[in-house]
């Protein structure tokens, strides 16, 4: 059934038609509508879920934590601080390997205090161990819900949806909800092999020497890699059951372009409007899309950038006195395999919009240059 | 408790869960020897509230024909229940004297 509807109902529809059993959430803009129709969907019995309001998002992460180990699926979202308040907890759920899913709506950090969206947030978790799918939709937002819970269960870690404050959160789009039934039938009941029991009591995640702490970080990485097969294979899946499928990466264009540029969440809608742009006088642009940041899509981003004369990646977060994030792992992924200059244009900070213009004047000023004269460069600041 | 720990040895990586586990519960990790101050509860003046019994955080408080009895197992010294104990009738008395 088609409805028009905000992204962050789209993350609600998405948790209820995954059936989770417990939600407990903080509200902060531009987060809240997710948790508040939520919280009226389980008022009115349409979904059977614990709603546990809690005093802070350290303790919404905690009691994710704690439903999760009893076998529950656990939900939450939030947003900036809120996340950065989470940061201990991210670790744990993922040491402790919960398949968790929460929701982070891109809020840029404070101070100065605001609202609006750039990426600093969730990619300042790079390292806790959470997958993140970065979103363009709507659409692409509740499914990214419904395939995360199938994705975390199947390797046992926590996935971090992504999406754009305003340009996707308070932005209302056509979304497909898909039938409960086709849902239930994707994703069946999760089973949690090691959860809590009284009649058999263990403790989890307790000390552990030097002898063993290693092995339980090469599972993790070796689950994360697993993560980005069963990822592929839900592809796949994902578009029998729905029609619509998500790759790692979203290539536009990229297989005859001299110039690809490389983004992630709205502004890749953007960037591919400016390239349609560009294509019809004749200028060879391409765009790849990154939906995944980790586990990170080694092989698809050297596939499709390999036949580019110049890379552009905009990103709309910094690593102050680095690059920009996912131009460093872009990069990182590159090196030894390609020599592809690559430009890395800081865009759209604290949600200043990207126009196509914006993607245009980026293109012509890499067109000018044989390969990047400075280590970054800033996109309509005032001077 | 914890006369029935055995050690269980593992060899390789696959035989680990994906996080660390207790063989059993933490009733097979007795950390009352971690205790610097032993708490010491004077039943004549108890009132037999359950105060001590309930805020205890370890669950070292046992209640017994109606009184409370330490468990030296367990309590770490933590001096809670002499805190929130109405009668001040529990006093924590440094280990070893």
């Amino acid at each position: 059934m088609k409805k028009v509807m905000m992204g962050n109902h789209a993350i609600s529809h998405g948790a209820t038609l995954a059936r989770v059993q417990v939600i407990a959430a903080y509200p902060i803009t531009p987060q809240t509508q997710v948790v508040e129709l939520l919280s009226e969907i389980v008022a009115d019995q349409r979904l059977k879920a614990e709603f546990i309001k809690v005093e802070s998002e350290h303790s919404a992460m905690a009691a994710c934590i704690g439903a999760s180990s009893a076998g529950a699926r656990a939900f939450t979202a939030t947003s900036a601080q809120g996340l950065a308040l989470m940061h201990e907890l991210l670790h744990w759920a993922a040491g402790a390997r919960l398949p968790i899913v929460m929701a982070d709506i891109n809020r840029a950090m404070a101070p100065p205090w605001t609202i609006w969206t750039d990426q600093n947030d969730s990619l300042s978790q790079r390292d806790t161990g959470w997958m993140q799918f970065y979103c363009q939709s709507n659409q692409e937002v509740l499914d990214s819900v419904i395939m995360a819970y199938k994705v975390a269960e199947k390797v046992l870690m926590p996935v971090m949806i992504v999406l754009d404050a305003f340009s996707l959160s308070h932005t209302y789009e056509i979304v497909d909800l898909p039938d409960q039934a086709v849902v239930d039938k994707y994703l069946p009941p999760f089973d949690y092999k090691y959860k809590l029991n009284v009649s058999d009591p263990h403790t989890y995640g307790g000390l552990t020497t030097p002898d063993w702490y290693m092995e339980f970080r090469v599972k993790m990485q070796e689950a994360m890699d697993q993560a980005l097969v069963e990822i592929k294979k839900e592809a796949v899946e994902f578009e029998k059951a729905f029609g619509r499928r998500y790759d790692p990466v979203e290539p536009y264009m990229v297989d005859d372009a001299d110039i690809v540029l490389v983004t992630s969440g709205t502004a890749a809608s953007t960037a591919r409007f400016a390239v349609d742009q560009m294509r019809k006088k004749g200028k060879k642009v391409g765009n790849l899309r990154m939906r995944l940041l980790r586990p990170f899509p080694f092989a698809d981003v050297r596939e499709h950038l390999k036949n580019a004369k110049k890379v552009i990646i905009v990103d709309r977060n910094i690593s102050y006195g680095y690059h920009g994030i996912w131009a460093q792992e872009v990069k990182s992924a590159l090196y030894g395999h390609s020599k592809v200059p690559v430009f890395n244009f800081i865009a759209g900070l604290g949600g200043r919009d990207i126009f196509p213009e914006t993607f245009v004047e980026i293109v012509n000023k890499v067109k000018k240059l044989k390969k990047p004269d400075q280590e970054l460069y800033w996109v309509e600041v005032k001077k | 408790m914890a006369k029935d720990r055995k050690k269980i040895e593992f060899q390789k990586l696959d035989e680990l869960p994906p996080m660390v586990q207790s063989q059993r519960s933490m009733a097979a990790n007795p950390t009352g020897s971690w205790r610097n101050l032993k708490p010491v509860i004077d039943l004549a003046s108890c009132i037999h509230c359950t105060i001590c019994w309930k805020f205890c955080p370890d669950a070292a408080i046992d209640w017994v024909d109606d009184n409370p009895v330490i468990n030296l197992d367990f309590c770490k010294g933590c001096g809670i229940c002499a805190e929130e104990c109405p009668k001040k009738c529990i006093e924590m008395v440094k280990e070893g004297k």
